[in-house]
Protein backbone atom coordinates (compact mmCIF):
# COMPACT_ATOMS: atom_id res chain seq x y z
CA UNK A 1 0.00 0.00 0.00
CA UNK A 2 1.32 3.40 -0.93
CA UNK A 3 1.94 5.97 1.75
CA UNK A 4 2.90 3.60 4.55
CA UNK A 5 5.66 5.27 6.51
CA UNK A 6 8.08 2.76 7.91
CA UNK A 7 9.50 4.02 11.13
CA UNK A 8 13.03 3.67 12.39
CA UNK A 9 11.79 2.23 15.63
CA UNK A 10 10.41 -1.27 15.44
CA UNK A 11 6.79 -0.86 16.35
CA UNK A 12 5.00 -3.40 18.44
CA UNK A 13 3.82 -6.25 16.23
CA UNK A 14 0.64 -6.61 18.23
CA UNK A 15 -0.36 -2.95 18.16
CA UNK A 16 -2.21 -2.88 14.81
CA UNK A 17 -4.16 -6.00 15.71
CA UNK A 18 -5.24 -4.47 19.00
CA UNK A 19 -6.26 -1.31 17.20
CA UNK A 20 -8.40 -3.06 14.58
CA UNK A 21 -9.93 -5.47 17.09
CA UNK A 22 -12.83 -3.32 18.39
CA UNK A 23 -14.00 -2.25 14.94
CA UNK A 24 -13.63 -5.72 13.43
CA UNK A 25 -15.46 -7.29 16.35
CA UNK A 26 -18.23 -4.75 15.91
CA UNK A 27 -18.50 -5.34 12.18
CA UNK A 28 -18.38 -9.08 12.73
CA UNK A 29 -21.44 -8.87 14.98
CA UNK A 30 -23.37 -6.17 13.14
CA UNK A 31 -22.32 -6.75 9.55
CA UNK A 32 -21.21 -10.38 9.08
CA UNK A 33 -23.63 -12.10 11.47
CA UNK A 34 -26.63 -10.22 10.00
CA UNK A 35 -25.76 -11.76 6.64
CA UNK A 36 -25.65 -15.16 8.28
CA UNK A 37 -29.12 -14.46 9.72
CA UNK A 38 -30.26 -13.29 6.31
CA UNK A 39 -28.95 -16.45 4.63
CA UNK A 40 -30.54 -18.64 7.30
CA UNK A 41 -33.86 -16.84 6.95
CA UNK A 42 -33.72 -17.16 3.17
CA UNK A 43 -33.58 -20.96 3.53
CA UNK A 44 -36.29 -21.23 6.18
CA UNK A 45 -39.92 -22.19 6.01
CA UNK A 46 -42.64 -20.00 7.45
CA UNK A 47 -45.64 -21.02 9.49
CA UNK A 48 -48.06 -19.15 11.70
CA UNK A 49 -49.93 -15.94 11.03
CA UNK A 50 -48.83 -12.74 9.32
CA UNK A 51 -48.60 -11.10 12.72
CA UNK A 52 -46.41 -13.72 14.36
CA UNK A 53 -44.68 -15.71 11.62
CA UNK A 54 -42.50 -18.53 12.89
CA UNK A 55 -39.42 -19.61 10.98
CA UNK A 56 -37.90 -23.06 10.79
CA UNK A 57 -34.62 -23.63 9.08
CA UNK A 58 -35.05 -26.18 6.27
CA UNK A 59 -32.46 -25.71 3.47
CA UNK A 60 -35.42 -24.50 1.45
CA UNK A 61 -33.70 -23.43 -1.77
CA UNK A 62 -37.08 -23.23 -3.45
CA UNK A 63 -37.43 -19.79 -1.80
CA UNK A 64 -34.81 -18.51 -4.21
CA UNK A 65 -36.38 -20.10 -7.28
CA UNK A 66 -39.82 -18.83 -6.26
CA UNK A 67 -38.67 -15.30 -5.45
CA UNK A 68 -36.65 -14.93 -8.61
CA UNK A 69 -39.43 -16.24 -10.85
CA UNK A 70 -42.16 -14.24 -9.17
CA UNK A 71 -40.25 -10.95 -9.13
CA UNK A 72 -38.23 -11.37 -12.31
CA UNK A 73 -39.88 -8.30 -13.79
CA UNK A 74 -38.87 -6.08 -10.85
CA UNK A 75 -35.31 -7.43 -10.89
CA UNK A 76 -34.87 -6.66 -14.59
CA UNK A 77 -36.50 -3.29 -14.13
CA UNK A 78 -34.20 -2.39 -11.22
CA UNK A 79 -31.08 -3.24 -13.19
CA UNK A 80 -32.44 -1.39 -16.24
CA UNK A 81 -33.36 1.75 -14.29
CA UNK A 82 -30.07 1.74 -12.38
CA UNK A 83 -28.14 1.34 -15.63
CA UNK A 84 -30.07 4.17 -17.31
CA UNK A 85 -29.53 6.40 -14.27
CA UNK A 86 -25.80 5.60 -14.27
CA UNK A 87 -25.46 6.54 -17.95
CA UNK A 88 -27.43 9.77 -17.40
CA UNK A 89 -25.28 10.63 -14.37
CA UNK A 90 -22.16 10.11 -16.45
CA UNK A 91 -23.43 12.32 -19.29
CA UNK A 92 -24.51 15.11 -16.93
CA UNK A 93 -21.57 14.90 -14.54
CA UNK A 94 -18.79 14.88 -17.12
CA UNK A 95 -19.07 18.47 -18.39
CA UNK A 96 -19.48 19.80 -14.86
CA UNK A 97 -16.54 17.82 -13.44
CA UNK A 98 -14.43 18.81 -16.45
CA UNK A 99 -15.18 22.50 -16.06
CA UNK A 100 -14.45 22.37 -12.31
CA UNK A 101 -11.15 20.59 -12.91
CA UNK A 102 -9.84 22.64 -15.83
CA UNK A 103 -11.81 25.83 -16.37
CA UNK A 104 -12.98 27.06 -12.99
CA UNK A 105 -9.77 28.82 -11.96
CA UNK A 106 -10.16 30.49 -8.58
CA UNK A 107 -13.86 29.57 -8.44
CA UNK A 108 -12.99 25.88 -8.16
CA UNK A 109 -13.58 25.56 -4.40
CA UNK A 110 -16.73 27.64 -4.60
CA UNK A 111 -18.27 25.49 -7.34
CA UNK A 112 -17.28 22.29 -5.51
CA UNK A 113 -19.02 23.64 -2.42
CA UNK A 114 -22.10 24.49 -4.48
CA UNK A 115 -22.16 20.99 -5.97
CA UNK A 116 -22.17 19.39 -2.52
CA UNK A 117 -24.65 21.83 -0.97
CA UNK A 118 -27.97 20.39 -2.31
CA UNK A 119 -27.08 17.09 -0.70
CA UNK A 120 -27.34 18.60 2.74
CA UNK A 121 -31.09 18.56 2.31
CA UNK A 122 -32.60 15.23 3.32
CA UNK A 123 -32.83 12.77 0.45
CA UNK A 124 -36.57 12.29 1.02
CA UNK A 125 -37.33 16.00 0.93
CA UNK A 126 -35.38 16.42 -2.31
CA UNK A 127 -37.46 13.65 -3.82
CA UNK A 128 -40.67 15.28 -2.60
CA UNK A 129 -39.50 18.47 -4.32
CA UNK A 130 -39.21 16.53 -7.61
CA UNK A 131 -42.75 15.33 -7.03
CA UNK A 132 -43.80 18.99 -6.92
CA UNK A 133 -41.76 19.89 -10.00
CA UNK A 134 -43.05 17.00 -12.12
CA UNK A 135 -46.66 17.22 -10.91
CA UNK A 136 -49.45 17.12 -13.51
CA UNK A 137 -50.47 20.71 -12.81
CA UNK A 138 -46.83 21.86 -12.52
CA UNK A 139 -45.14 24.26 -14.92
CA UNK A 140 -42.77 21.65 -16.38
CA UNK A 141 -45.66 19.54 -17.66
CA UNK A 142 -47.50 22.60 -19.04
CA UNK A 143 -44.32 23.95 -20.66
CA UNK A 144 -43.56 20.63 -22.34
CA UNK A 145 -47.21 20.36 -23.39
CA UNK A 146 -47.15 23.89 -24.85
CA UNK A 147 -44.18 23.15 -27.11
CA UNK A 148 -45.69 19.83 -28.10
CA UNK A 149 -43.12 17.58 -26.45
CA UNK A 150 -45.75 16.03 -24.27
CA UNK A 151 -49.17 14.98 -25.57
CA UNK A 152 -52.37 16.32 -24.00
CA UNK A 153 -53.11 14.44 -20.79
CA UNK A 154 -49.46 13.38 -20.89
CA UNK A 155 -47.80 12.89 -17.51
CA UNK A 156 -44.28 12.97 -16.16
CA UNK A 157 -45.04 11.82 -12.63
CA UNK A 158 -45.70 8.09 -12.23
CA UNK A 159 -43.67 7.22 -15.32
CA UNK A 160 -40.45 5.24 -15.68
CA UNK A 161 -38.74 8.47 -16.69
CA UNK A 162 -39.66 10.17 -13.44
CA UNK A 163 -38.14 7.26 -11.47
CA UNK A 164 -34.98 7.19 -13.59
CA UNK A 165 -34.75 10.98 -13.26
CA UNK A 166 -35.07 10.74 -9.49
CA UNK A 167 -32.41 8.04 -9.28
CA UNK A 168 -30.13 10.17 -11.46
CA UNK A 169 -30.62 13.26 -9.35
CA UNK A 170 -30.17 11.59 -6.00
CA UNK A 171 -26.88 9.87 -6.84
CA UNK A 172 -25.24 12.18 -9.37
CA UNK A 173 -23.00 13.54 -6.63
CA UNK A 174 -21.17 10.16 -6.49
CA UNK A 175 -20.42 10.54 -10.17
CA UNK A 176 -19.35 14.18 -10.09
CA UNK A 177 -16.88 13.83 -7.22
CA UNK A 178 -14.86 10.76 -8.34
CA UNK A 179 -14.83 12.14 -11.91
CA UNK A 180 -13.56 15.45 -10.63
CA UNK A 181 -10.87 13.73 -8.54
CA UNK A 182 -9.52 11.77 -11.51
CA UNK A 183 -9.74 14.71 -13.93
CA UNK A 184 -8.02 16.94 -11.40
CA UNK A 185 -5.03 14.59 -11.40
CA UNK A 186 -4.50 15.01 -15.15
CA UNK A 187 -1.48 17.16 -15.93
CA UNK A 188 -2.70 20.02 -18.17
CA UNK A 189 0.62 19.86 -19.98
CA UNK A 190 -0.54 16.58 -21.51
CA UNK A 191 -3.43 18.46 -23.12
CA UNK A 192 -1.06 21.15 -24.35
CA UNK A 193 1.23 18.49 -25.75
CA UNK A 194 -1.59 16.83 -27.63
CA UNK A 195 -2.66 20.23 -28.98
CA UNK A 196 0.89 21.04 -30.04
CA UNK A 197 1.02 17.74 -31.86
CA UNK A 198 -2.02 18.85 -33.90
CA UNK A 199 -4.58 16.67 -32.20
CA UNK A 200 -8.12 17.98 -32.63
CA UNK A 201 -10.17 18.66 -29.50
CA UNK A 202 -12.36 15.53 -29.85
CA UNK A 203 -9.27 13.44 -30.49
CA UNK A 204 -7.51 14.84 -27.40
CA UNK A 205 -10.63 14.02 -25.45
CA UNK A 206 -10.75 10.43 -26.69
CA UNK A 207 -7.03 9.73 -26.54
CA UNK A 208 -5.88 11.72 -23.49
CA UNK A 209 -8.68 12.78 -21.18
CA UNK A 210 -10.99 9.78 -21.33
CA UNK A 211 -8.36 7.09 -20.67
CA UNK A 212 -6.96 9.08 -17.73
CA UNK A 213 -10.46 9.72 -16.35
CA UNK A 214 -11.36 6.03 -16.52
CA UNK A 215 -10.77 5.27 -12.79
CA UNK A 216 -13.21 8.07 -11.97
CA UNK A 217 -15.73 6.85 -14.54
CA UNK A 218 -15.62 3.31 -13.13
CA UNK A 219 -15.68 4.35 -9.47
CA UNK A 220 -18.52 6.81 -10.13
CA UNK A 221 -20.51 4.24 -12.09
CA UNK A 222 -20.27 1.75 -9.27
CA UNK A 223 -21.11 4.33 -6.61
CA UNK A 224 -24.23 5.35 -8.55
CA UNK A 225 -25.32 1.91 -9.68
CA UNK A 226 -25.22 0.14 -6.30
CA UNK A 227 -27.48 2.47 -4.31
CA UNK A 228 -29.71 3.04 -7.34
CA UNK A 229 -30.37 -0.65 -7.93
CA UNK A 230 -31.52 -1.18 -4.33
CA UNK A 231 -33.49 2.03 -3.95
CA UNK A 232 -37.23 2.06 -3.34
CA UNK A 233 -37.93 5.69 -2.47
CA UNK A 234 -37.82 7.08 -6.00
CA UNK A 235 -40.06 4.34 -7.34
CA UNK A 236 -42.39 4.89 -4.38
CA UNK A 237 -42.63 8.70 -4.58
CA UNK A 238 -42.20 9.35 -8.29
CA UNK A 239 -43.41 6.11 -9.88
CA UNK A 240 -46.53 4.01 -9.99
CA UNK A 241 -47.43 0.35 -9.51
CA UNK A 242 -45.97 -0.17 -13.00
CA UNK A 243 -42.51 1.00 -11.94
CA UNK A 244 -41.86 -0.98 -8.75
CA UNK A 245 -38.27 -2.03 -8.20
CA UNK A 246 -36.65 -4.87 -6.30
CA UNK A 247 -36.17 -2.59 -3.27
CA UNK A 248 -39.93 -1.99 -3.11
CA UNK A 249 -40.53 -5.74 -3.11
CA UNK A 250 -37.94 -6.43 -0.39
CA UNK A 251 -39.29 -3.62 1.75
CA UNK A 252 -42.90 -4.71 1.35
CA UNK A 253 -42.21 -8.43 1.87
CA UNK A 254 -40.23 -7.70 5.02
CA UNK A 255 -42.29 -4.99 6.66
CA UNK A 256 -45.83 -5.43 5.35
CA UNK A 257 -46.41 -8.97 4.09
CA UNK A 258 -43.80 -10.40 6.48
CA UNK A 259 -42.81 -13.16 4.09
CA UNK A 260 -39.31 -13.15 5.55
CA UNK A 261 -37.80 -16.07 3.58
CA UNK A 262 -38.77 -14.66 0.17
CA UNK A 263 -37.57 -11.16 1.12
CA UNK A 264 -34.32 -12.55 2.51
CA UNK A 265 -33.72 -14.61 -0.65
CA UNK A 266 -34.23 -11.51 -2.79
CA UNK A 267 -31.92 -9.38 -0.63
CA UNK A 268 -29.17 -11.94 -0.61
CA UNK A 269 -29.51 -12.60 -4.33
CA UNK A 270 -29.19 -8.87 -5.02
CA UNK A 271 -26.18 -8.61 -2.74
CA UNK A 272 -24.44 -11.56 -4.39
CA UNK A 273 -24.92 -10.07 -7.86
CA UNK A 274 -23.42 -6.80 -6.66
CA UNK A 275 -20.62 -8.48 -4.72
CA UNK A 276 -19.41 -10.30 -7.82
CA UNK A 277 -19.17 -6.97 -9.59
CA UNK A 278 -17.35 -5.29 -6.71
CA UNK A 279 -14.80 -8.08 -6.31
CA UNK A 280 -14.02 -8.00 -10.02
CA UNK A 281 -13.65 -4.24 -9.74
CA UNK A 282 -11.36 -4.12 -6.68
CA UNK A 283 -9.24 -6.91 -8.11
CA UNK A 284 -8.73 -4.83 -11.24
CA UNK A 285 -8.31 -1.37 -9.70
CA UNK A 286 -7.83 -1.62 -5.92
CA UNK A 287 -9.84 0.17 -3.25
CA UNK A 288 -7.92 3.46 -3.34
CA UNK A 289 -10.05 5.18 -5.97
CA UNK A 290 -13.29 3.87 -4.57
CA UNK A 291 -13.56 6.06 -1.51
CA UNK B 1 -27.04 11.53 1.38
CA UNK B 2 -26.11 7.89 1.70
CA UNK B 3 -22.94 6.16 2.80
CA UNK B 4 -21.35 6.17 -0.62
CA UNK B 5 -21.98 9.89 -1.07
CA UNK B 6 -20.21 10.75 2.11
CA UNK B 7 -17.18 8.74 1.12
CA UNK B 8 -17.04 10.45 -2.26
CA UNK B 9 -17.35 13.87 -0.66
CA UNK B 10 -14.57 13.03 1.73
CA UNK B 11 -12.28 12.05 -1.14
CA UNK B 12 -13.01 15.17 -3.13
CA UNK B 13 -12.54 17.38 -0.09
CA UNK B 14 -9.02 16.16 0.57
CA UNK B 15 -7.77 17.38 -2.79
CA UNK B 16 -6.62 20.93 -2.25
CA UNK B 17 -7.17 22.21 -5.71
CA UNK B 18 -4.82 24.74 -7.23
CA UNK B 19 -5.72 26.56 -10.40
CA UNK B 20 -4.51 24.92 -13.57
CA UNK B 21 -4.48 26.77 -16.82
CA UNK B 22 -4.79 25.19 -20.21
CA UNK B 23 -3.30 27.40 -22.89
CA UNK B 24 -5.51 28.56 -25.72
CA UNK B 25 -8.00 31.22 -26.77
CA UNK B 26 -11.60 31.25 -25.65
CA UNK B 27 -13.51 29.33 -28.26
CA UNK B 28 -17.06 28.27 -28.86
CA UNK B 29 -16.46 24.73 -27.65
CA UNK B 30 -15.22 26.13 -24.38
CA UNK B 31 -18.26 28.32 -24.03
CA UNK B 32 -20.65 25.46 -24.80
CA UNK B 33 -18.91 23.32 -22.19
CA UNK B 34 -19.22 26.02 -19.55
CA UNK B 35 -22.87 26.52 -20.38
CA UNK B 36 -23.52 22.78 -20.11
CA UNK B 37 -21.80 22.78 -16.71
CA UNK B 38 -23.88 25.77 -15.65
CA UNK B 39 -27.09 24.03 -16.66
CA UNK B 40 -26.13 20.90 -14.70
CA UNK B 41 -25.43 23.07 -11.66
CA UNK B 42 -28.83 24.70 -12.11
CA UNK B 43 -30.41 21.24 -12.31
CA UNK B 44 -28.75 20.31 -9.00
CA UNK B 45 -30.31 23.37 -7.39
CA UNK B 46 -33.79 23.18 -8.93
CA UNK B 47 -35.35 21.05 -6.12
CA UNK B 48 -33.56 23.18 -3.53
CA UNK B 49 -35.21 26.33 -4.89
CA UNK B 50 -38.56 24.55 -4.74
CA UNK B 51 -37.97 23.46 -1.14
CA UNK B 52 -37.02 26.97 -0.01
CA UNK B 53 -39.87 28.56 -1.98
CA UNK B 54 -42.47 26.16 -0.59
CA UNK B 55 -41.36 26.88 2.97
CA UNK B 56 -43.13 30.22 2.38
CA UNK B 57 -46.23 28.60 0.89
CA UNK B 58 -49.67 28.82 2.41
CA UNK B 59 -50.97 25.33 1.60
CA UNK B 60 -54.69 24.97 1.10
CA UNK B 61 -55.07 21.31 2.06
CA UNK B 62 -52.96 18.73 3.80
CA UNK B 63 -50.29 18.70 1.10
CA UNK B 64 -47.73 21.30 0.22
CA UNK B 65 -47.39 20.49 -3.48
CA UNK B 66 -49.02 23.46 -5.23
CA UNK B 67 -48.27 27.13 -4.73
CA UNK B 68 -51.10 28.95 -2.96
CA UNK B 69 -49.64 32.20 -1.70
CA UNK B 70 -46.81 33.76 0.25
CA UNK B 71 -46.75 33.62 4.04
CA UNK B 72 -44.23 33.91 6.85
CA UNK B 73 -46.43 31.89 9.21
CA UNK B 74 -44.45 28.64 8.79
CA UNK B 75 -41.18 30.34 9.60
CA UNK B 76 -42.67 32.06 12.65
CA UNK B 77 -43.83 28.72 13.99
CA UNK B 78 -41.25 26.12 12.90
CA UNK B 79 -41.98 23.81 15.85
CA UNK B 80 -45.74 23.81 15.38
CA UNK B 81 -45.89 20.03 15.05
CA UNK B 82 -44.48 18.38 18.18
CA UNK B 83 -44.07 14.95 16.49
CA UNK B 84 -41.86 16.54 13.82
CA UNK B 85 -39.77 18.29 16.47
CA UNK B 86 -39.50 15.08 18.50
CA UNK B 87 -38.42 13.17 15.40
CA UNK B 88 -35.72 15.73 14.67
CA UNK B 89 -34.50 15.54 18.28
CA UNK B 90 -34.31 11.75 18.10
CA UNK B 91 -32.35 11.94 14.86
CA UNK B 92 -29.88 14.44 16.30
CA UNK B 93 -29.46 12.22 19.36
CA UNK B 94 -28.85 9.07 17.28
CA UNK B 95 -26.46 10.94 14.98
CA UNK B 96 -24.40 12.32 17.88
CA UNK B 97 -24.16 9.10 19.91
CA UNK B 98 -23.52 6.77 16.95
CA UNK B 99 -20.91 9.12 15.46
CA UNK B 100 -19.05 9.31 18.78
CA UNK B 101 -18.79 5.51 19.02
CA UNK B 102 -18.01 4.98 15.33
CA UNK B 103 -15.34 7.69 15.44
CA UNK B 104 -13.36 5.81 18.09
CA UNK B 105 -13.66 2.43 16.32
CA UNK B 106 -13.02 3.80 12.83
CA UNK B 107 -10.08 6.03 13.74
CA UNK B 108 -8.19 3.19 15.44
CA UNK B 109 -8.52 1.06 12.28
CA UNK B 110 -7.51 3.96 10.03
CA UNK B 111 -4.34 4.64 12.02
CA UNK B 112 -3.45 0.94 12.14
CA UNK B 113 -3.87 0.77 8.36
CA UNK B 114 -1.52 3.61 7.50
CA UNK B 115 1.05 3.56 10.30
CA UNK B 116 2.84 0.32 9.58
CA UNK B 117 2.68 -2.85 7.53
CA UNK B 118 1.23 -6.00 9.00
CA UNK B 119 -0.05 -9.34 7.84
CA UNK B 120 -3.65 -9.36 6.70
CA UNK B 121 -3.72 -5.62 6.03
CA UNK B 122 -5.08 -5.97 2.49
CA UNK B 123 -7.80 -8.34 3.64
CA UNK B 124 -8.91 -5.89 6.35
CA UNK B 125 -8.81 -3.12 3.78
CA UNK B 126 -11.15 -5.01 1.44
CA UNK B 127 -13.38 -6.08 4.33
CA UNK B 128 -13.86 -2.46 5.37
CA UNK B 129 -15.12 -1.53 1.90
CA UNK B 130 -17.80 -4.23 1.94
CA UNK B 131 -20.33 -2.40 4.17
CA UNK B 132 -20.06 0.55 1.78
CA UNK B 133 -20.93 -1.66 -1.19
CA UNK B 134 -24.02 -3.25 0.32
CA UNK B 135 -27.18 -1.50 -0.90
CA UNK B 136 -28.95 -0.01 2.08
CA UNK B 137 -32.03 -2.13 1.55
CA UNK B 138 -29.91 -5.29 1.88
CA UNK B 139 -28.07 -3.97 4.93
CA UNK B 140 -31.38 -3.02 6.56
CA UNK B 141 -32.86 -6.42 5.74
CA UNK B 142 -29.83 -8.25 7.13
CA UNK B 143 -29.87 -6.26 10.38
CA UNK B 144 -33.60 -6.86 10.73
CA UNK B 145 -33.18 -10.64 10.41
CA UNK B 146 -30.41 -10.51 13.04
CA UNK B 147 -32.62 -8.63 15.50
CA UNK B 148 -35.50 -11.02 14.74
CA UNK B 149 -33.22 -14.02 15.35
CA UNK B 150 -32.08 -12.53 18.63
CA UNK B 151 -35.68 -11.51 19.47
CA UNK B 152 -34.46 -8.00 20.21
CA UNK B 153 -37.32 -5.52 20.05
CA UNK B 154 -36.69 -2.88 17.40
CA UNK B 155 -36.25 0.61 18.85
CA UNK B 156 -33.69 3.18 19.89
CA UNK B 157 -30.94 0.63 20.60
CA UNK B 158 -31.32 -1.21 17.30
CA UNK B 159 -31.30 2.10 15.38
CA UNK B 160 -28.13 3.15 17.20
CA UNK B 161 -26.36 -0.19 16.63
CA UNK B 162 -27.27 -0.15 12.93
CA UNK B 163 -26.07 3.41 12.42
CA UNK B 164 -22.73 2.62 14.06
CA UNK B 165 -22.41 -0.38 11.73
CA UNK B 166 -22.57 1.70 8.56
CA UNK B 167 -20.57 4.60 9.98
CA UNK B 168 -17.48 2.65 11.11
CA UNK B 169 -16.26 1.75 7.62
CA UNK B 170 -17.03 5.16 6.33
CA UNK B 171 -15.10 6.91 9.11
CA UNK B 172 -12.18 4.49 8.77
CA UNK B 173 -11.95 5.21 5.03
CA UNK B 174 -12.23 8.98 5.43
CA UNK B 175 -9.67 9.20 8.24
CA UNK B 176 -7.34 6.84 6.38
CA UNK B 177 -7.43 9.10 3.33
CA UNK B 178 -6.71 12.12 5.51
CA UNK B 179 -3.80 10.73 7.54
CA UNK B 180 -2.06 8.97 4.66
CA UNK B 181 0.58 11.68 4.27
CA UNK B 182 1.23 11.93 8.00
CA UNK B 183 4.86 11.55 9.09
CA UNK B 184 4.72 8.88 11.78
CA UNK B 185 8.40 9.32 12.67
CA UNK B 186 7.25 12.42 14.59
CA UNK B 187 5.92 10.02 17.19
CA UNK B 188 9.32 8.38 17.42
CA UNK B 189 10.93 11.79 17.83
CA UNK B 190 8.56 12.54 20.69
CA UNK B 191 9.27 9.20 22.35
CA UNK B 192 13.02 9.68 21.88
CA UNK B 193 12.78 13.04 23.56
CA UNK B 194 11.36 11.41 26.64
CA UNK B 195 7.60 11.89 26.27
CA UNK B 196 5.56 8.88 27.33
CA UNK B 197 3.20 7.11 24.89
CA UNK B 198 0.13 8.84 26.32
CA UNK B 199 1.76 12.27 26.19
CA UNK B 200 2.94 11.56 22.64
CA UNK B 201 -0.57 10.63 21.57
CA UNK B 202 -2.21 13.71 23.05
CA UNK B 203 0.52 16.22 22.19
CA UNK B 204 1.73 14.96 18.80
CA UNK B 205 -0.59 12.47 17.12
CA UNK B 206 -3.98 13.87 18.05
CA UNK B 207 -3.41 17.52 17.03
CA UNK B 208 -2.17 16.34 13.64
CA UNK B 209 -5.08 14.03 12.88
CA UNK B 210 -7.83 16.22 14.37
CA UNK B 211 -8.81 17.98 11.09
CA UNK B 212 -9.36 14.56 9.49
CA UNK B 213 -11.40 13.41 12.48
CA UNK B 214 -13.58 16.52 12.41
CA UNK B 215 -14.30 16.06 8.70
CA UNK B 216 -15.11 12.37 9.17
CA UNK B 217 -17.34 13.09 12.18
CA UNK B 218 -19.27 15.81 10.37
CA UNK B 219 -19.96 13.61 7.37
CA UNK B 220 -20.86 10.64 9.56
CA UNK B 221 -23.28 12.85 11.48
CA UNK B 222 -24.87 13.99 8.21
CA UNK B 223 -25.19 10.39 6.98
CA UNK B 224 -26.87 9.30 10.18
CA UNK B 225 -29.24 12.27 10.19
CA UNK B 226 -30.26 11.53 6.60
CA UNK B 227 -30.50 7.76 6.77
CA UNK B 228 -33.93 6.49 5.91
CA UNK B 229 -33.71 3.03 4.38
CA UNK B 230 -31.70 1.16 7.04
CA UNK B 231 -33.52 2.96 9.85
CA UNK B 232 -36.87 2.07 8.30
CA UNK B 233 -36.10 -1.63 8.76
CA UNK B 234 -34.87 -1.50 12.37
CA UNK B 235 -36.83 1.36 13.93
CA UNK B 236 -39.86 -0.42 15.38
CA UNK B 237 -42.15 2.26 16.77
CA UNK B 238 -39.45 4.95 16.98
CA UNK B 239 -39.78 7.79 14.46
CA UNK B 240 -36.66 9.57 13.26
CA UNK B 241 -36.74 12.74 11.17
CA UNK B 242 -36.59 10.97 7.74
CA UNK B 243 -39.18 8.46 8.96
CA UNK B 244 -41.49 11.31 9.94
CA UNK B 245 -41.06 12.85 6.50
CA UNK B 246 -41.87 9.54 4.83
CA UNK B 247 -45.02 9.10 6.88
CA UNK B 248 -45.99 12.68 6.05
CA UNK B 249 -45.80 12.02 2.31
CA UNK B 250 -48.54 9.44 2.71
CA UNK B 251 -50.76 11.49 5.02
CA UNK B 252 -50.08 15.23 5.21
CA UNK B 253 -47.02 17.33 4.39
CA UNK B 254 -46.82 20.40 6.65
CA UNK B 255 -44.70 23.28 5.26
CA UNK B 256 -42.70 23.12 8.50
CA UNK B 257 -40.84 20.20 6.89
CA UNK B 258 -39.54 22.66 4.30
CA UNK B 259 -38.77 25.24 6.98
CA UNK B 260 -36.62 22.82 8.97
CA UNK B 261 -34.93 21.48 5.81
CA UNK B 262 -34.07 25.04 4.77
CA UNK B 263 -32.81 25.80 8.26
CA UNK B 264 -30.56 22.71 8.21
CA UNK B 265 -29.27 23.79 4.80
CA UNK B 266 -28.42 27.27 6.09
CA UNK B 267 -26.65 25.85 9.15
CA UNK B 268 -24.62 23.50 6.90
CA UNK B 269 -23.77 26.42 4.65
CA UNK B 270 -22.52 28.46 7.60
CA UNK B 271 -20.46 25.53 8.93
CA UNK B 272 -18.98 24.98 5.47
CA UNK B 273 -18.10 28.66 5.12
CA UNK B 274 -16.59 28.85 8.61
CA UNK B 275 -14.45 25.73 8.10
CA UNK B 276 -13.26 27.01 4.69
CA UNK B 277 -12.33 30.39 6.12
CA UNK B 278 -10.64 28.75 9.10
CA UNK B 279 -8.56 26.53 6.82
CA UNK B 280 -7.64 29.41 4.57
CA UNK B 281 -6.54 31.45 7.59
CA UNK B 282 -4.47 28.62 8.97
CA UNK B 283 -2.70 28.03 5.69
CA UNK B 284 -2.16 31.73 5.10
CA UNK B 285 -0.77 32.32 8.60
Amino acid sequence: MAGVATSSRQRSKAAPYLMILPALAYLAIFFVVPFYSLARTSLSETAGSVFMPTLTFAWDFANYADAFTLYREQIFRSFGYAFAATVLCLLLAFPLAYVIAFKAGRFKNLILGLVILPFFVTFLIRTIAWKTILADEGWVVSALGAVGLLPDEGRLLSTSWAVIGGLTYNWIIFMILPLYVSLEKIDPRLLEASKDLYSSAPRSFGKVILPLAMPGVLAGSMLVFIPAVGDFINADYLGSTQTTMIGNVIQKQFLVVKDYPAAAALSLGLMLLILIGVLLYTRALGTEDLV
Amino acid sequence: MTTQAGAAIATAAQHDPEPKKVRGRTNWGDLALKMAAGLVLLYLFLPIFVIVLFSFNKPAGKFNYTWQGFTLENWLDPFKYPPLTEALKLSLNVAAVSTAVALVLGTLVAIALVRQRWRGQRAVDTFLVLPLTAPEVVMGAALLTLFLDLSWPAGYTTILLSHIAFEVSFIAMTVRARVRGFDWTLEDASLDLGAGPARTFFKVTLPLIVPGLVAAAMLSFALSLDDFIITYFVSGAEVTYPLYVNAAVKAAVPPQINVLATAILVVSLVLLAVSTLYRRKRFAG
